[in-house]
């Protein structure tokens, strides 16, 4: 009887030692592919080339503030976070360079027909995937066909629906598209990534053609790239980058610190003021449109008088001294200053704070006591929850008293973004390629990605103009109009582009800005 | 033989006196808890800002009285639905007995194995976190069975005795019994429950905050203040300093009247 | 034997009835899920469709078996937010939590049965005892884990907050962090347990066996030893076990505080992420956990307390 019991014991015991170890072995067996730190990497150390002679390892960890919490298919992803990262995997035929122009990418040149129909790529001798195969017409075909039918969570892009016809003959090296009518900045949505045709593993093992190939991703820690052996253009300095999801703000500041970070983009000016001598600071701007963005499905939002109140009430220059050490470009609608070319800087100053303004407004909208809302803010992003909280405070003075929602990012993007529940909301709308179109499409009334509801024939039909524009200035004066119809109607309370304050390692070099929402690693390298 | 129960003394001391500084916070705090300043950013400790100022150069005294007002008062209400729902139950079952006594004991004995911070996660995961009232029902309702047991027994243990029996045969009605005759003695074991429950309450609906999916702003907690102070460790130790104590000090006068009241029970000073 | 049949069994109902219930509440609401997935593009067909295709359509206890299969074989459905398997996802959070709350418990075990122990027999200085203990319950695990962030983490640099090292390339720096999670975590439950313990044993003390055996002549130290202890020894065994499922939910806040990419920090970004295939696993697994902590304490008590092999058998 006793030594039953022992026994017993002793297989309880067991069990308990058994799912300990069977975890761990769980964890090797299955996941060998997307494993973050195993000891696969030692071949990346060996000093494969003249930066990775000196004493350190060739390759660097980033921190990021965002975990790419959704799927890595590049016509899938939402999130500028996951973007900004995959930037540096995935490459279209065309692809965007720091100052704004776009170069061929898969494809090594094309040509467009005398009546702006029909554009022929011819693709880039040579060039493979991540995977070792060879880029093929097909794949071309493919990757474009996807973000024309959409479905199963791929984004449509709206400007594919102008393609009447793809052709890429089987195992041919061009493939010409056929539009339906001229649109001069067709090629800045050819940056669309090109998979390969017959692989279905982009969701969690994304494969594409840029200069780093994807390793791993472990949730919540910790993502791995490494520099693709056989990338067509400049081969990339670092033998590998290990993206570090550090979410906590005190967290960022002691990983530099500690030299367990050695870059860390989006930086908040307090936190600058605190590192250290080994960092140098570079300092572009984020690129992105930070607004209280208003859901004018809801009630008191569709009245353009409330809004107008609100633009009024708000202090922009005060969130930028209160919440970000004076830091920041105010913006007046829905363009930032590094689009230079589609900027007006006159809309900037369009609504200057004036509580009585404000008040006669509201009172004349039948709100003369104010009214009650919520602001929703993705609680991962402390400049959106510091300037919201900073909004509060300003439009208690016009009697307007505002309520902060915090929700996680993935409630976020299927409540607000996706579903439009919400009444208010603060957070930085990015551009996905670099067209004035991409900032501006989205507020035409039949857009999917409307999240705001925007109705406004005048809106829509500036943008008609501006996509139907013959010659290149025409557009631009059409896009102007469209902006400066968000700014007059209030279409949002448009507050900042934020400063993108970068940390780099000393030692360290080749961070470059783009017009768009991305951190290129593929030029950083160590000076010594 | 007849010492002062220090413990009792201490707690009530402590807990009237920070009670009163918490309903003070109700009407009046030294500034406005959201005002911002764009001068005094993290600024230390100072007679002018007691706990110092945040990011906002909001002063932390006047943000952290108002936030222990909030916690209180969920905490409270937290513990009326826990303790009404159990002493409802654990009085009938008690009482009465029979099958479903039985039965809803085993039930009680399954749930309170469970940690009520993993059981309120799962039913505010269920109801939508966020939001205050969600916090309250979902803490309250994982308060249920443990209140139930302690009263349960009380009840049990009350129903054969003489002066109950003697009300039964004088005609007295089962809902006259147990709320008149009944619950008043019960008091001894309730009154040390209903102080480790608003414990319990506190540190709750604190972690929760802290993690996030608890009280959010405007209706900052203790909680939510002290994530946020975490982020600020570098530039403003004060803030989480600050608020941390405060929870210390609630928790910490509230067991101490909870000792003090068990020891007059027991007689042991 | 029979005793420990029936313990076990309740064991296993109690994990099927919890199962269950988690299965059926997140089922209830995780009509949401094929909505969220859709988004914008949400028709009634596509909707009818995306359930058909996870399996929402069918009726909840064939589900619920088919899930259950599918547990114990490893199969913990795919995430919604990241579109891998949950399972992948969970394999090295598991690990790391179970860690922590070997530690921790290791840590409460060692430090509060000796404590309590001599604490229960000295009188001396009993009121500022109690009060410090009191104290010791009021401190919640997530300011203790900023305190200790503060000081050595910020002050002293012993380990850098927020980053927990990889254990496969610094052991060392993963200890020192998984403690001084585990000693945040510890602290009121020690506190707790030396309370628990104390009262025991006194009460244990203040017996006649125990008076007699003293008044004897018999060495109080061995009386304690052989009688005292063996007789409050099974309580303190059910509130360890209490206590490793107190260390699961403590274990939630402190990964928070460390940042610790455990089960618990999953559970909280998955729970505001509406992520409810991984919400669902990590709570089944947690309650199992629970579960199998109160059955291994029982079954520790029916060995060592004679009077319960008594109550088993009959």
């Amino acid at each position: 009887m006793k030594t039953r019991k022992l026994l017993a014991l002793l297989l309880a015991l067991g069990l308990l030692s058994a799912t300990l170890c069977g975890c761990g072995g769980g964890s090797t067996g299955t996941t060998a592919e997307s494993k973050p730190t195993d000891g696969s990497n030692t071949e990346a150390q060996a000093p494969a080339d003249a930066q990775g002679a000196a004493d350190h390892p060739n390759e660097i960890t980033v921190g990021i503030a965002q975990d790419l919490d959704e799927s890595l298919d590049p016509h899938k992803a939402v999130a500028a976070g996951t973007k900004e990262v995959m930037f540096n995997v995935f490459e279209g035929l065309m692809k965007p360079t720091p100052d704004g122009d776009l170069i061929p990418a898969v494809a090594e040149k094309y040509e467009i027909s005398e009546d702006q129909l029909t554009y022929t790529f011819t693709i880039r001798d040579g060039i493979k995937f991540h995977n070792g195969e060879a880029v093929t017409g097909e794949d071309v075909g493919e990757s474009l066909a996807r973000c024309i039918n959409g479905g199963d969570g791929i984004l449509e892009v709206e400007a594919f629906s102008n393609i009447t016809h793809i052709e890429a003959p089987e195992g041919g090296r061009t493939v010409s598209i056929t539009l339906q009518e001229p649109d001069s900045e067709f090629l800045s949505y050819l940056t669309t990534a090109i998979l390969p045709a017959n692989y279905d593993g982009q969701d969690t093992a994304p494969v594409g053609t840029g200069p780093f190939r994807f390793v791993s991703r472990a949730a919540q820690d910790s993502i791995v790239l490494e520099r693709f052996e056989d990338y067509w253009g400049e081969s990339a300095y670092l033998d590998k980058v290990t993206y570090k999801i550090i979410e906590n703000a005190d967290s960022i500041l002691m990983s530099l610190q500690s030299g367990a970070v050695d870059l860390f983009a989006h930086l908040t000016s307090t936190q600058v003021a605190q590192l250290g001598d080994d960092f140098n600071i570079e300092e572009g701007t984020m690129n992105l449109v930070q607004a209280m963005y208003l859901n004018h499905a809801e009630k008191p939002f569709d009245d353009v008088r409330v809004r107008q109140a609100l633009c009024y009430a708000v202090d922009r220059q005060q969130i930028l001294d209160l919440a970000f050490d004076g830091y920041g470009s105010l913006i007046g609608s829905s363009m930032y200053p590094a689009f230079g070319k589609y900027f007006d800087d006159s809309l900037t100053n369009y609504y200057t704070h004036d509580v009585e303004k404000a008040k006669a407004l509201l009172a004349e909208a039948g709100y003369p006591g104010g009214f009650s809302m919520t602001i929703t803010v993705p609680s991962n992003y402390q400049p959106h929850i510091d300037t919201a909280q900073v909004i509060v405070e300003q439009l208690k003075e016009v009697g307007v008293t505002a309520e902060i929602q915090l929700v996680e990012w993935g409630s976020w993007l299927s409540d607000v973004y996706a579903g439009r529940q919400y009444q208010a909301t603060v957070v930085g709308v990015d551009a996905s390629t670099m067209t004035a179109r991409a900032l501006l499409e989205r507020f035409t009334s039949t857009a999917g990605n409307n999240f705001i509801n925007y109705n406004n024939a005048e809106y829509d039909a500036f943008f008609q103009q501006a996509v139907s524009a013959a010659d290149d200035a025409a557009q631009t004066a059409a896009y102007k109009q469209a902006e400066a119809n968000l700014t007059e109607n209030a279409a949002n309370v448009y507050i900042q582009d934020l400063a993108d304050l970068v940390a780099v390692r000393k030692g360290l070099t080749g961070v470059r800005f783009y017009p768009i929402y991305v951190l290129d690693l593929s030029g950083i390298r160590y000076t010594a | 033989m007849r010492r002062q129960n220090r413990f009792l003394t201490a707690g009530l001391i402590l807990t009237c006196a920070l009670a009163a500084l918490v309903l003070l916070g109700f009407f009046w705090t030294p500034y406005d808890p959201n005002a911002m300043a764009a001068g005094p950013k993290f600024d230390a400790p100072s007679p002018a800002h007691w706990m110092g100022t945040d990011n906002f150069g909001r002063d932390i005294f006047s943000r952290v009285l108002q936030g222990a007002g909030a916690t209180a008062s969920i905490a409270l209400a937290t513990l009326a639905i826990g303790a009404a729902g159990g002493c409802l139950t654990g009085a009938l079952t008690g009482y009465f007995g029979g099958p479903v006594d039985e039965l809803l004991m085993r039930l009680n004995d399954a749930l309170t194995a469970f940690p009520s911070i993993l059981l309120a996660l799962v039913v505010i995961s269920i109801l939508e976190p966020g939001k205050k009232i969600n916090v309250i029902l979902a803490l309250g309702l994982v308060f249920i069975p443990s209140f139930a047991r302690v009263t349960r027994t009380a009840f049990a243990s009350l129903r054969d005795v003489n002066y109950i029996q003697s009300a039964r045969l004088m005609g007295a009605g089962s809902i006259r019994i147990l709320a008149a005759h009944m619950l008043p003695n019960t008091a001894p074991v309730l009154l040390p429950a209903l102080t480790i429950g608003f414990n319990n309450a506190v540190l709750a609906e604190a972690s929760m905050s802290f993690l996030g999916i608890g009280v959010t702003p405007p209706d900052a907690s203790l909680g939510y203040m002290l994530s946020e102070a975490q982020g600020m460790l570098f530039a403003a130790p004060w803030y989480a300093a600050g608020t941390g104590l405060v929870i210390v000090l609630m928790v910490f006068s509230v067991g101490l009247l909870g000792e003090g009241l068990r020891r007059r029970d027991k007689g042991v000073l | 034997m029979k005793y420990l049949f029936k313990r076990v069994l309740t064991g296993v109902a109690t994990m099927l009835t919890v199962s269950f219930l988690t299965f059926a509440a997140f089922s209830l609401i995780s009509g949401d899920t094929a909505t969220a997935m859709l988004g914008t593009s949400a028709t009634p067909e596509r909707l009818a469709a995306l359930r058909a295709e996870l399996g929402l359509d069918r009726p909840l206890p064939v589900r619920y078996g088919e899930w259950l299969l599918g547990f114990f074989s490893g199969d913990l459905g795919v995430s919604t937010s990241y579109k891998q398997p949950v399972r992948e996802i969970l394999a090295p959070k598991i690990r790391l939590t179970l860690w922590l709350s070997l530690v921790s418990f290791l840590l409460i075990t060692a430090v509060s049965i000796p404590l309590g122990i001599w604490s229960a027999g000295r009188r001396r200085f009993e009121g500022a005892r109690t009060a410090l203990n009191q104290l010791g319950m009021a401190v919640p695990p997530f300011f203790t884990g900023i305190l200790l962030s503060w000081v050595f983490g910020v002050g002293l640099k012993w380990f850098i907050p927020g980053q927990f090292p990889d254990a496969k390339q610094d052991f060392a720096g993963a200890a020192v962090y998984l403690l001084f999670a585990a000693i945040a975590l510890s602290i009121p439950r020690i506190a707790m347990t030396v309370r628990m313990l104390r009262s025991t044993v006194q009460e244990e003390l203040g017996k006649d066996y125990v008076r007699t055996a003293i008044s004897r002549g018999n060495d109080r130290g061995q009386v304690l030893r052989r009688h005292v202890l063996k007789n409050a020894l099974p309580p303190v065994v059910t509130f360890l076990a209490q206590t490793m499922a107190e260390i699961v939910a403590g274990s939630i806040v402190v990964e928070q505080v460390f940042v610790i990419p455990g089960l618990g920090q999953m559970l909280v970004t998955s729970i505001g992420g509406r992520d409810y295939p991984v919400v669902q696993a990590i709570v089944v697994i947690l309650a199992f956990w629970v579960v199998l902590a109160g059955t291994a304490a029982d079954l520790i008590n029916q060995r060592i307390d004679p009077r319960l092999r008594l109550g088993g058998a009959a």
